[in-house]
């Protein structure tokens, strides 16, 4: 019966996605209907041909079978990011790169939102539902809540990742950074995610344990925080059912303050309060240690929740927000500091007693260095929300240098780390393939990381500098294109350092492929043995 | 009064005291006498239950999900 109500949904979605991709008003509306008609039609196959045959599933074991999934899609979206991260870093270095030939779509400012939500919403949403999944269930005790509603979760938001690249190149856009995803979009990424928080708190209700273990109070704050920010900043009237453009329900500088409420609360809650989960999980784990301080962790989480959702504002200074805003945002910002660093020191503290792991575990130190990255990138960020620092680094190359060191140092590392964590045991296979890789991978990801930061600190202040550099007149000394030609070696430092963390990554992808196909199984005890 | 000067007056009046009471309130919780027990427990729950879920209660004992 169920199984009917699906087909006939799927093909009611098939058909009118067909019809839709005839009408729509916009490129990159119709390709959208037609990447929509092939999923619903391939879906509608996979259901139908399933219609009849029984599913068992023995509620003894773990739903590992979407995190393995997961995995995959990490590492492929964390390469296509990256890859796509070192074009854009060459093409602006090089401008002959934005080829004539294919103006329009790839070049860099088409390009540049593919790259920010590969690297965020498909390589770092991809490691924090797998991370999630894994780490909830064996958290507490207890089976993936929602049967298939898992897997509907994790395709979900495949899809959502073809639609958004593909509008993206065909441009469109909502023009709010990362949220550049058009209202359609908009509406399945919040159906994806409330699938997900039903799964996730299913879950945790059915839990065996007691208590809820703090990994879990931070997945959860970013699932339903994201939900929140993501709802109300994408308020918006289409202006027809079969275009891309939509009118956001705000205007002026209350539109802007609620992008950036979102934008830097993304920041906060998906690329922090989420990865803090997956460090509270799998930093203990990996050092085969409890984590530091437990109550250290619950005052980092609550004084992370009650501060960070005000710290949007530093976006905004010397805009038309209002002056008491700006110093809002600030002074939150500057709180911010201390649950970060005590974040920080709670997972450094982890490894009290067992530092000789550095020498011998390359992952542990990918982890390490990753939490360094996180107390070196939010004591940068609260100094540059300082508002006269922030005259000096606003909208010049130290931000994004800033953004590299959290996203590169603080997201990848520790993404890095999970996935070598997790590939070896959930494939069931003895260690990983080959632990010299991984310390390669260490090397080429950090020593990218740092040409980066360091390439673009000294970019971003020259150029600030000499934006405000006045003559005895009060001329302004130097043209825009004066910091451009000036910025040219630093960007082509950058883009090495791109190269060598791509490179890093690729060298992950082979290591965990041939541990999957060359590793031999590990010998199980009797008792652990999957009953099926 | 206007409702933008009325909500930003509670905001950072009554809002700001009750979330600062709110979180000292957790703190002190987190601090309270007999808690270390527990937190040790929880910090360790991590080291149980790697392979497969708990063992199965008495009345649930028979269930065989279906999942279509």
């Amino acid at each position: 019966m169920w199984d009917y109500v699906k087909l006939v949904v799927l093909s009611a979605i098939a058909v009118f996605a067909a019809i839709a991709a005839q009408y729509g008003h916009d490129l990159a509306y119709s390709v959208n209907a037609i990447v929509v008609m092939l999923a619903a039609a391939a879906t509608f196959i996979w259901v139908l041909r399933r219609m009849y045959e029984p599913v068992t599933v023995d509620p003894d074991t773990y739903n590992d079978g979407v995190v393995r999934a997961g995995v995959i899609a990490t590492a492929f979206w964390g390469i296509v990011g990256f890859l796509v991260g070192v074009v854009i870093a060459f093409q602006l270095a090089f401008p002959a790169l934005n080829i004539p030939g294919v103006e329009g779509i790839l070049n860099f400012g088409r390009l540049r939102p593919l790259h920010t939500s590969a690297v965020i919403f498909a390589f770092g949403g991809n490691a924090l539902i797998m991370s999630a999944f894994y780490i909830v269930q064996r958290t507490c005790a207890t089976r993936l809540w929602g049967g298939n509603l898992g897997w509907f979760v994790f395709w979900g938001w495949q899809l959502m990742i073809v639609l958004a690249a593909t509008s993206y190149l065909l441009g469109g856009t909502q023009g709010k950074e990362y949220a550049e995803t058009v209202w359609y979009i908009d509406i399945w990424i919040a159906v994806v995610w409330v699938a997900f928080l039903v799964v996730f708190v299913g879950t945790l209700v059915l839990r065996k344990e007691p208590h809820i273990y703090v990994a879990n109070w931070f997945l959860l704050s970013m699932i339903i925080t994201v939900a929140m920010l993501h709802i109300v900043n994408n308020l918006a009237v289409p202006v027809s059912i079969f275009s891309s453009r939509s009118v956001s329900a705000f205007g002026g500088v209350q539109d802007a303050m609620t992008q950036w409420w979102y934008g830097h609360n993304a920041v906060g809650f998906f690329l922090t309060a989420g990865f803090l989960g997956m460090m509270y999980y799998f930093v203990p784990k990996q050092a085969e240690r409890p984590v530091y301080s437990y109550k250290l962790s619950i005052i980092h989480f609550w004084a992370l929740i009650f501060l960070y959702i005000w710290a949007g504002p530093h976006h905004l200074h010397y805009t038309a927000l209002p002056e008491w805003a700006a110093t809002l945002g600030m002074v939150f910002s500057v709180m911010l500091w201390m649950p970060s660093w005590g974040g920080m020191i709670n997972g450094l503290m982890t490894l009290s007693g067992a530092w000789d792991k550095l020498r011998t575990d390359p992952i542990i130190r990918m982890m390490v260095v990753s939490i360094g990255f996180y107390g070196m990138s939010t004591f940068e960020g609260p100094m540059m929300s300082i508002k006269a620092v922030n005259s000096l680094s606003h909208y010049t190359d130290w931000t994004i240098g800033h953004v590299h060191s959290g996203a590169l140092g603080w997201n990848g590392m520790i993404t890095f780390g999970a996935l070598y964590f997790l590939t070896p045991r959930l494939w069931n296979r003895d260690g990983l393939y080959s632990l010299r890789l991984v310390s390669w991978h260490f090397w080429l990801a950090t020593i990218g990381i740092v040409l980066y930061a360091a390439s673009m600190w000294v970019t971003g202040i020259m150029e600030g500098l000499m934006w405000r550099e006045v003559d005895a007149n009060g001329f302004l000394v130097n043209a825009f294109a004066d910091t451009v030609a000036a910025k040219f070696p630093m960007y082509v430092v950058r883009g090495l350092g791109g190269v060598m963390f791509l490179l890093g990554a690729i060298i992950m992808c082979y290591n965990l492929w041939m541990t999957v196909r060359a590793q031999p199984a590990k010998a199980v005890s009797p008792a652990a043995v999957p009953a099926e | 009064m206007d409702t933008y000067s009325l909500l930003r007056q509670f905001a950072d009046s009554w809002m700001l005291m009750l979330m600062t009471l709110l979180f000292v309130g957790v703190v002190v919780y987190a601090f309270r006498p007999g808690s270390r027990k527990l937190q040790d427990d929880a910090a360790n729950s991590i080291f149980r239950n790697e392979k497969r879920p708990a063992p199965r209660d008495a009345e649930t004992g028979s269930r065989n999900t279906k999942e279509a």
